[in-house]
């Protein structure tokens, strides 16, 4: 009879369903398969004109009926398959969920090509005025509904037949991350049985990538795009704008067990920390990513030495990566050298929303199949940066926990701990 | 284990009718109090405008000031308000430890290079190559951060230092309902000792408004109190701009502290309505069922928006239990979207700690109460999705 219990006497928390879409395709196989092939999903932009733009490739999903329908509607399609096939692979009613839902999305805003179709459809009064005017003339509530926060969450719910309220979230780049983590709390709390966490961002439009540009996020090696996201390489120049999702079935370990599920992992630990040092950069020591990583090996109940392989952030910055080591070399200490570390966005890009909710998709997958992805365009290390990032190749490993990272915009560090057996 | 109870310690307020809790009670309690309109610079559209504010009293830095527009000032200073209340601002063990939930929406745009670029947009045919060529020579890169939703939490803890957790919850009304409802959760189940919990809106912006209007839900022509705009020309809503935020605290932790306690916050229930399959009616009788409402008259600080529909379903639902006295703020106030249930979580708690009950808000449609609200009901119908309520008890 397995425990079912953690630590602190709380209901462990089990995986029984994953989904997941990147710009590698749709679906675990398929992702699975290109990733641990050291493949990259990184290609030029094709979704709108890329005049007067200093960086023309990125991680898009371009392949699904909406990719080309606006951010709202891409974003619920792939939070939809992603959670769809998450959903069947737990062998639960995939209209009756029975669960509450926490989607990780986007902020959302009217897309322009709704502001050009509104604006020039009227020619009276100019700028706001005139969309106001039209915007009360409109018929339908479809182009509404894009602009609503809440309107994603609450047709996905209608589609999985999810409980109560679904809370829509943003923590920026840690936003899957966290919708993981409140389900995690509302199963430990005994709030329900199971709980439906989605991270999903199909956000990459081009006043999206223009932003990240006039901040200097991007990278900007148009020329490969293939190589362009190369995380802890000396010349990583920036990160590669993707879209994707991430979905998780969790259930407390004793239901999942009563109804005869299969276990896919366990959530066993999570930590957060805000930094309060800059609106774009982490606090120069390091300390809240530092605590981050600490206590969600507290909540976990496991040290440092427990841990066998980092999923790291590693969003290509010069700024991330530097921290991301100055805070995992703080944590592990010497044994930071010989640790596995790598980063899935090497090869996806950066998910945005989706990112937390997709890396720990393959968190998952990394202990299931003793397989850990590899870090590609790895042909430059930084001499500052000494890790063992499984440098172009798969190694295969025995793998029985995992460090996920999620560093954000705004302040936000969220971290996961994975395991693959209950105990 | 039993449940650790949760008490409100802090609260922070802003709206057309002033700042803080003392200024608005003082004002609420006033019989017959006319609301702050402007009518004239969103015509055909009112709206509750801002007061004057001294962004420098909890924004002491001019440079973060500049770094934000005004929804996130607004924010960071009802934010800074609470924390001051609650005893909380500038002690760093309190603050490094203090959890936070802020209910976003998104920021300001840039309206002036929105308007070049649709002006822009009649002659040319290339929209798309025209939205590059604008965007990337005449946005702020700082903008960016100052529309991000999340990045309202940032300054807060920029700003505050606030570090213990930060998560930001959108979705209108309901992220108001869902960061109060989680907030209490973490705390009742001792995950938390005291949490920062509220939201902000700022009106004052076409983009805001163009939120609620492409379904055409807010009220045009003369204003009219909030549950007399059926039938009205428009939809109903009409906005204002604002900000709540509270202090939720764990009743030994605030003890132990010395605090002055405003109310308990007690159960709150939320929910879901399948609106378009007529679900609002039997969610909400659903939800004042789930509330485990007292025996007696019942002082309820209504976050109605005016929403035909919504306010309909609600006034129905609160006028067919005799024992409830309503009182519908945004009459008031105006609509404050994702700071709306926080703001009414406050003023249902300010009734509680000054035992004494808020003046019809429309004496043409609200009723006296009486006697003393020992427990007040919150409640936040969303104008189009989402459903919460909340009981708040004397300390």
């Amino acid at each position: 009879m397995a425990n079912l219990n953690d630590h602190m006497g709380r209901p462990i928390v089990a995986v029984t369903g994953i989904g997941v879409v990147t710009s590698l395709g749709v679906g675990k196989a398929d992702n699975w398969a290109a990733l641990t092939a050291g493949k990259s999903g990184i290609h030029p932009i094709t979704r709108f004109p890329v005049d007067h733009l200093n960086t023309r490739i990125s991680g898009m999903v371009d392949f699904l009926p909406s990719s080309s329908k606006g951010a709202s509607l891409l974003t619920y399609d792939l939070a939809e398959i992603a959670a769809q096939e998450a959903v069947a692979e737990a062998g639960l009613d995939s209209g009756d969920f029975g669960g509450p839902l926490f989607l990780a999305s986007p902020p959302v805003e009217l897309d322009w090509s709704e502001r050009f179709s509104l604006y020039n459809s009227d020619k009276h009064d100019i700028g706001a005025e005139r969309l106001l005017r039209v915007a009360r003339g409109l018929k339908g509530l479809d182009v509404f509904e894009t602009t609503q926060f809440g309107s994603i969450a609450d047709r996905l719910a209608d589609r999985f037949g999810t409980r109560g309220l679904p809370i829509t979230l943003s923590t920026a780049c840690a936003s899957g991350a966290t919708s993981i983590q409140l389900g995690v709390e509302a199963i430990r709390r005994g709030e329900c049985d199971r709980a439906l966490s989605i991270g999903a961002d199909g956000s990459a439009t081009a006043e999206a990538l223009i932003r990240f540009s006039l901040l200097s996020a991007l990278s900007t090696h148009n020329d490969i795009p293939e190589k362009a996201s190369k995380p802890f390489s000396r010349d990583r120049d920036g990160f590669v704008l993707a879209e994707g999702s991430g979905a998780l079935v969790l259930e407390s370990l004793e239901a999942a067990l009563a109804r005869g599920a299969n276990i896919l992992g366990i959530l066993r630990g999570c930590g957060e920390k805000a930094d309060d040092f800059h609106r774009t950069r982490s606090k120069p020591d390091g300390s809240p990513a530092i605590a981050a990583v600490r206590a969600a090996l507290a909540d976990a109940g496991l040290s440092e030495d427990e841990i066998d392989y980092v999923n790291a952030h590693g969003t290509s910055t010069p700024e991330n990566d530097k921290m991301e080591h100055l805070s995992l070399s703080t944590v592990f200490g010497e044994r930071i050298g010989s640790m596995p570390i790598s980063s899935n966005k090497s090869m996806i890009g950066h998910t945005l929303s989706a990112a937390g909710a997709v890396e720990a998709a393959f968190s998952l997958m990394t202990m299931r199949e003793s397989v850990i992805p590899p870090t590609i365009n790895y042909d430059n290390p930084d001499p500052a940066i000494v890790l063992d990032v499984v440098p172009n190749k798969k190694r295969n490993a025995e793998v029985g926990t995992v460090l996920s990272n999620s560093f954000g915009f705004g302040g936000q560090n969220t971290c996961l701990v994975m395991a693959r057996e209950p105990v | 284990m039993s449940p650790h109870h949760v008490v409100i310690s802090g609260i922070g307020l802003v709206s057309s009718l002033g700042e803080g809790p003392d200024a608005h009670w003082r004002k609420l309690v006033q019989p017959g109090l006319e609301p702050v309109l402007e009518a004239s610079r969103f015509s055909p559209y009112t709206v509750h405008p801002l007061p004057e504010i001294d962004w420098n009293l909890q924004i002491a830095k001019r440079g973060d000031q500049r770094q934000m527009e005004t929804w996130q000032r607004l924010g960071t200073y009802a934010a800074g308000m609470a924390l001051d209340d609650a005893g909380i601002k500038g002690n760093d063990d309190l603050c490094t430890t203090m959890d936070m939930v802020v209910a976003a929406g998104g920021g300001e745009r840039d309206e002036t290079v929105d308007a070049d670029i649709l002006a822009a947009s009649e002659s040319r045919n290339d929209r798309d190559v025209l939205l590059n060529e604008k965007l990337t020579t005449e946005l702020r890169p700082t903008l960016f951060l100052a529309q991000l939703s999340n990045l309202l939490a940032g300054n807060i803890s920029i700003v505050h230092k606030v570090t213990g957790s930060s998560r930001t919850f959108m979705g209108e009304e309901g992220a108001g309902v869902a960061a109060v409802e989680t907030a209490a959760a973490r705390i009742r189940s001792g995950q938390s000792t005291h949490i920062l919990v509220g939201g902000a809106f700022q009106t004052e912006h076409s983009d805001m408004l163009l939120g609620y209007e492409l379904a055409g839900y807010l009220h045009r022509g003369p204003w009219k109190p909030v549950w007399q705009r059926q039938g009205a020309e428009g939809g109903g809503v009409v906005t204002g701009s604002g900000g709540a935020f509270l202090v939720l605290e764990q009743r030994e932790h605030a003890i132990s502290r010395g605090r002055k306690i405003y109310a308990e916050l007690g159960p709150i229930a939320s929910g879901r309505a399948r609106r378009r399959q007529g679900g609002l009616d039997g969610e909400i009788a659903a939800l004042l069922g789930q509330a485990a409402l007292p025996n007696g008259e019942l002082l309820t600080i209504s976050g109605a928006s005016g929403a035909h529909a919504a306010t309909a379903a609600e006034k129905s639902a609160l006028d067919a239990n005799p024992a409830i006295a309503a009182r519908g703020f945004s009459t008031l106030t105006g609509h404050m979207k994702e700071a709306q249930f926080p703001f009414a979580v406050a003023l249902a708690a300010l009734a509680v700690e000054r035992k004494a009950a808020y003046p019809a808000f429309d004496a043409a449609t609200e009723k006296p109460f009486n006697g003393v609200p020992r427990t007040v009901l919150a409640t936040a119908i969303g104008y189009h999705q989402f459903e919460g309520m909340a009981l708040v008890n004397a300390a």
